[in-house]
């Protein structure tokens, strides 16, 4: 075994070019959603954009920290970090003051910080480590349901806190499990779970529940041959009824009125501008309106201010496609491509199944907040307040973010040492 | 391991990206009306207004419409350079209103729209509007403001206000700009009245001109009209009313017995509506507020008066329901506790039925310790919560739940309440007899004494009383105005009481209340006021069979009942039954009265909750209570 010289040794710089590229795109796009003439200085530190500049300084800073520390480390104290982050996020759902419904903050001094956000790296350490265990065969049911623990819990915690966009990012785990090993049935059970359930809030259950009954029916008309068959059928009746029932009663119960309304409004059951419907239309006019090549910058007129609302945040696309127009939005997506085939071609080279886990946990994390962030903004997708990574503007997501990919190309670089 | 596992997933990041730029190619791209760029115009979100519903009288005239204005708007990151000399013309404003303005307008949002000017009177706006394409960032939003034709029932009505931020905060439906009914109707029928607000996406290109609305009116909502509603008043009889009432203080509310329909129901001194709307209504509202006579003040359903004689009835009804007087009860003309004594005038031999129509003091005081101190009851505080109970059966020390806001509950006091002054099993009847006489404690609003009246008429049961009759053509359902409500009192008990109500106008102290050959029931009432001369009450109901109008009379320091109160009420009931009026000079010496130039001023004082101290309330019992309407003054 070689020892390591330098921390910058066998450093993956493509990725980090990338990272180091988003997040300029983040800060000035964040300095165009919120620019006025009165304060036009980009380093004001009394604006967002200036801000993010201290939180880009801090993860510049937190990168080079996390590149120090040996890579064993990650791997030993999985399941510590893990632990901690279980008991941040259990402090914040008691500590936190009440931001927009959502028990989500815990401050400490002048720092507001997140605590889902970083349980999303801390889950996928524990996950790759808990996977990577020579004795763990994902055959087995045990494993199965060790692993669903181990991503269910923090979500469980955060869909208490009731930040829901938070808690949905750990369903991109599914990844990681099937390049695992799991069955790709699952990928599929997945996705038509997930058409069922928009499928059930937007038809009444009654009448989904006796569509299910008759298909089971004629399916099992069809396929009565073998026993086999027909209790499958009956199960996946049983498993869609159980969803339908489930999606109705959290609509009914367990929804806020304000999610309830968004998700109305997608479905295109209600049409109220000034309500939750607002975001997405305003949004899609701001990208629409920004043509092929885009206002230019700063010269947005529908991202400002009043127009879309959460403009530096959650919405922080829109000021992109108005500025940039489709050529800065298709540079931006091509970018994202770009960082989750690299991390995919990472997580491929590795030796060590420790790492390749993680690098697919870090692939699907990405994926998925890159997917339901754009997906809101242009109106495919519900408005899901979750950010655009290295993108948006705030602190923890950016930190944890960094934290997420830095870990990853510590790791990597320390491919060349392990032997397993 | 799955071989294939790597590539099923970079394929899905890969097919989820790429529908996500076809999605924008077509958005961005291919979509037609999002060119907007290229010709540099920008999309202006304009509210789409309501219309606030109308309101008409219950014949269908017209009370409340709304007349167009404008409302000046701008967006200071579109406006260009102007010529501010022309422009200041056409706005009639000077320039250093207008430096003034838009430095408001930038330091509220330099993007967002706010009023530079508000209601713009339409032959203004025909101006302005000719030239606003050389403003660019200017913009006019039709607005409307109330109007009201016949200058009549201010306090009924309400008025609207724009929203403010605590409102904002507290009713998210309200945005900056809407208005809401803040008192009267107006409030209570808010969600009716106010409609459904839109919202506009339009183009507008450099000329500052709409280019018509974005994406076919897609995103557009359309706003929808508030509810018209036809209310249960007489606006002829309450415009009567009101003239008849100048320069007077008071209320008056008169009820269809039969439904419970609020024909007419007003406070004096009032004011002309119309001066409550548009811009002239902050300086108005602050005039009003500190006016000596309390015009804001809505005396027919917050001022608590002492009912004085007319209380007489509902004592009666209460004590023949219980057996303890009949037609022909007969007491000694006098009533003694301890050094006092109410002392009467005099008049025949009298039984239950005289005792209203010479309105004998001592008569009611004996019959009000015949109930209370009642055996049957056991303790006078069983007896006096027995009482209590029947006079809150008329609707009388309870909000009758009228469909109008800032309505009060009216006094009458637990037994509770004299436990605590004089202590448990501590008093009786003579302690409290001044409640049989309707003075002490007491305090009734003028819609609770037209209540009462009504209960009368009905012999035996009201229906709540009500100002809506019907919501966009559709009888009123947002309140539960069909429920009857009976009284305590058997409807046969009520006949000897009807029968003195109508000697009271035939031979009695409201003779001035006849007209024609309607059957006048009523009761004539003077109520102590410490502070000046006494109150003029006047309760009754007409015609006696079929009743078609209960009406109630306050008129503030006049003295007399028969003087002002019952003349009154006689000439509404004369307008409404027959719709003329035969005694002219009746009318004019009413309409001419000015008692306002004796009012006690400053600091008058109106008895509104809480309820006078008791020390207050014994000083002016323990004179001796003299029926001043009983001196031969008709
Ligand atoms: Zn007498």
């Amino acid at each position: 075994m070689r020892k390591q010289t330098s921390i910058f040794q066998n450093i993956d710089w493509l990725t980090v070019s990338l990272y180091l590229v988003l997040m300029f795109i983040g800060w000035i796009s964040i300095y165009a959603a919120v620019y006025n003439e009165e304060h036009s200085s980009i380093l004001d530190i009394s604006q967002n954009y200036g801000k993010q500049l201290l939180w880009i300084g801090g993860s510049l800073m937190i990168a080079i920290v996390v590149l120090i520390i040996d890579a064993r480390f990650y791997d030993a104290f999985a399941y510590l970090i893990y632990g901690l982050m279980i008991l941040f996020l259990i402090a914040a759902l008691f500590l936190s003051r009440d931001v927009k419904g959502a028990h989500a903050w815990i401050e400490i001094g002048a720092f507001k910080l997140q605590p889902a956000e970083f349980a999303k790296f801390a889950t996928a350490l524990a996950l790759a480590k808990y996977l990577s265990l020579l004795e763990i065969k994902i055959e087995k049911i045990q494993t199965k349901i060790i692993s669903s623990l181990i991503v269910t819990l923090p979500a469980a915690i955060i869909l208490l806190q009731n930040d829901t966009g938070s808690a949905l990012v750990f369903g991109s785990f599914i990844f990681v499990l099937y390049r695992e090993g799991l069955s790709q049935n699952v990928l599929i059970i997945g996705f038509f779970a997930a058409l069922l359930f928009v499928i059930a809030l937007m038809v009444d259950k009654i009448i989904l529940l006796q569509i299910i009954a008759a298909l089971a029916a004629v399916s099992v008309l069809l396929m009565r041959k073998t026993r086999k068959n027909i209790v499958t059928i009956m199960l996946l009746a049983v498993a869609s009824a159980a969803v339908v029932m489930s999606v109705s009663y959290v609509y009914e119960k367990a929804l806020q009125p304000h999610q309830k309304q968004r998700i109305d409004v997608l479905l295109g059951k209600q049409t109220d501008l000034k309500g939750a419907g607002y975001n997405v239309n305003q949004s899609l006019i701001a990208i629409g309106s920004g043509g092929i090549s885009g206002k230019g910058f700063l010269q947005g007129t529908q991202t400002k201010f009043d127009f879309v609302p959460e403009q530096s945040t959650d919405f922080i696309f829109c000021t992109i496609g108005e500025e940039w127009g489709f050529i800065g939005s298709f540079i931006l997506i091509l970018l994202y491509l770009g960082l989750l085939y690299r991390i995919l071609f990472i997580a491929e080279r590795q030796k060590s199944a420790f790492t390749r886990v993680y690098a697919y946990g870090v692939a699907s994390i990405i994926f998925f907040h890159v997917m339901v962030n754009i997906g809101m903004a242009i109106g495919l997708l519900p408005v899901i307040g979750i950010p655009l990574p290295f993108i948006s503007y705030g602190g923890s997501s950016l930190w944890s973010f960094t934290i997420l990919l830095f870990i990853l190309i510590r790791l990597d670089s320390y491919r060349t040492f392990v032997l397993r | 391991m799955n071989p294939n596992s790597r590539i099923v997933i970079a394929g899905i990041f890969t097919v989820v990206l790429l529908i996500y730029l076809i999605r924008l190619f077509y958005v961005q791209v291919l979509n037609e009306q999002y060119k907007l760029s290229a010709n540099n115009n920008v999309i202006r979100y304009v509210t789409d207004y309501p219309a606030r519903g109308l309101i008409y009288d219950r014949k269908g005239e017209l009370m409340v419409f709304n007349e167009a204005v404008y409302d000046l708007m701008v967006i200071p990151r579109q406006v260009k350079e102007l010529d501010t000399t022309e422009f200041c013309r056409l706005a009639d404003i000077s320039k250093e209103e207008f430096i003034r303005r838009m430095q408001k307008a930038k330091k509220f949002s330099r993007f967002k729209s706010s009023i530079f000017e508000k209601q713009i009177p339409p032959e203004q706006y025909a101006l302005l509007q000719e030239k606003l394409y050389k403003f660019n960032g200017f913009y006019v939003l039709p607005r409307t403001l109330r109007k009201y034709p016949t200058k009549s029932a201010a306090h009924a009505l309400g008025y609207i206000g724009e929203v403010d931020e605590k409102l904002i905060a507290k009713d998210p439906y309200y945005q900056m700009g809407d208005y809401i009914g803040i008192s009267g109707i107006e409030q209570s029928y808010e969600k009716e009245l106010r409609g459904k607000r839109g919202v506009r996406i339009v183009m507008v290109d450099v000329h500052n001109r709409e280019k018509g609305s974005f994406e076919d009116g897609k995103y557009d909502s359309v706003s929808v009209a508030g509810e018209d509603i036809m209310l249960t008043l007489d606006a002829k009889l309450q415009a009567y009313a009101e003239t008849l009432m100048q320069n007077k203080a008071g209320g008056i509310a008169a009820i269809e017995p039969q439904t419970g329909e609020i024909l007419a129901i007003l406070s004096s001194p009032t004011y002309d509506p119309n001066i409550m709307v548009g811009k002239a209504r902050n300086k108005n509202y602050a005039l009003l507020s500190t006016d000596p006579y309390k015009s804001l003040f809505n005396r027919a359903m917050m001022a608590y008066y002492p009912p004085g004689s007319t209380f007489k009835l509902a004592s009666a009804l209460s004590a023949v329901n219980e057996h303890i007087v009949g037609p022909g009860t007969s007491y000694p003309h006098s009533f003694v506790v301890g050094s006092k004594s109410v002392k009467c005038h005099p008049h025949p031999p009298i039984a239950l039925e005289g005792s209203i129509q010479y309105s004998c003091n001592p008569y009611f005081c004996n019959v009000f310790r015949s109930f209370v101190d009642n055996k049957k009851y056991g303790t006078s505080e069983n007896g006096y919560r027995v009482w209590r109970e029947y006079i809150m059966s008329f609707g009388v020390g309870k909000k009758i739940g009228v469909d109008m806001p800032h309505e009060l509950p009216g006094l009458l006091p637990a037994p509770e309440f004299y436990d605590k002054i004089y202590g448990k099993g501590r008093w009786k009847a003579s302690t409290i007899y001044s409640l049989g006489i309707g003075q002490g404690e007491l305090g009734i609003t003028p819609l609770q004494m037209a209540n009462i009246t009504a209960v009368i008429a009905n012999r035996g049961y009201y229906y709540t009383p009500h100002i809506v009759k019907a919501i966009s053509g559709k009888p009123n359902t947002t309140r539960n105005l069909s429920e009857k409500h009976s009284s305590k009192v058997a409807p046969e008990s009520f006949t000897v009481v009807i029968d003195g109500m109508q000697k009271v106008v035939e031979a009695g102290t409201a003779r001035v209340a006849r007209f024609g050959n309607t059957v006048i029931c009523g009761k004539t009432g003077t109520a102590q006021n410490p502070h000046g001369k006494d109150h003029s009450l006047f309760v009754g109901f007409a015609p006696r069979e079929n009743p078609k109008i209960a009406v109630a009379v306050m008129v503030e320091n006049s003295g007399f009942g028969a003087t002002w109160a019952a003349p009154i009420a006689s000439l509404m009931m004369e307008l409404y039954l027959t719709d003329t009026i035969t005694r002219p000079d009746l009318e004019k010496r009413i309409m001419e009265g000015d008692l306002l130039k004796d009012y006690p001023l400053p600091g008058t004082k109106i008895k509104i909750a809480p309820p006078a101290k008791r020390d207050s309330v014994w000083q002016e019992t323990e004179q001796p209570v003299v029926l001043t309407e009983n001196k031969k003054q008709n």
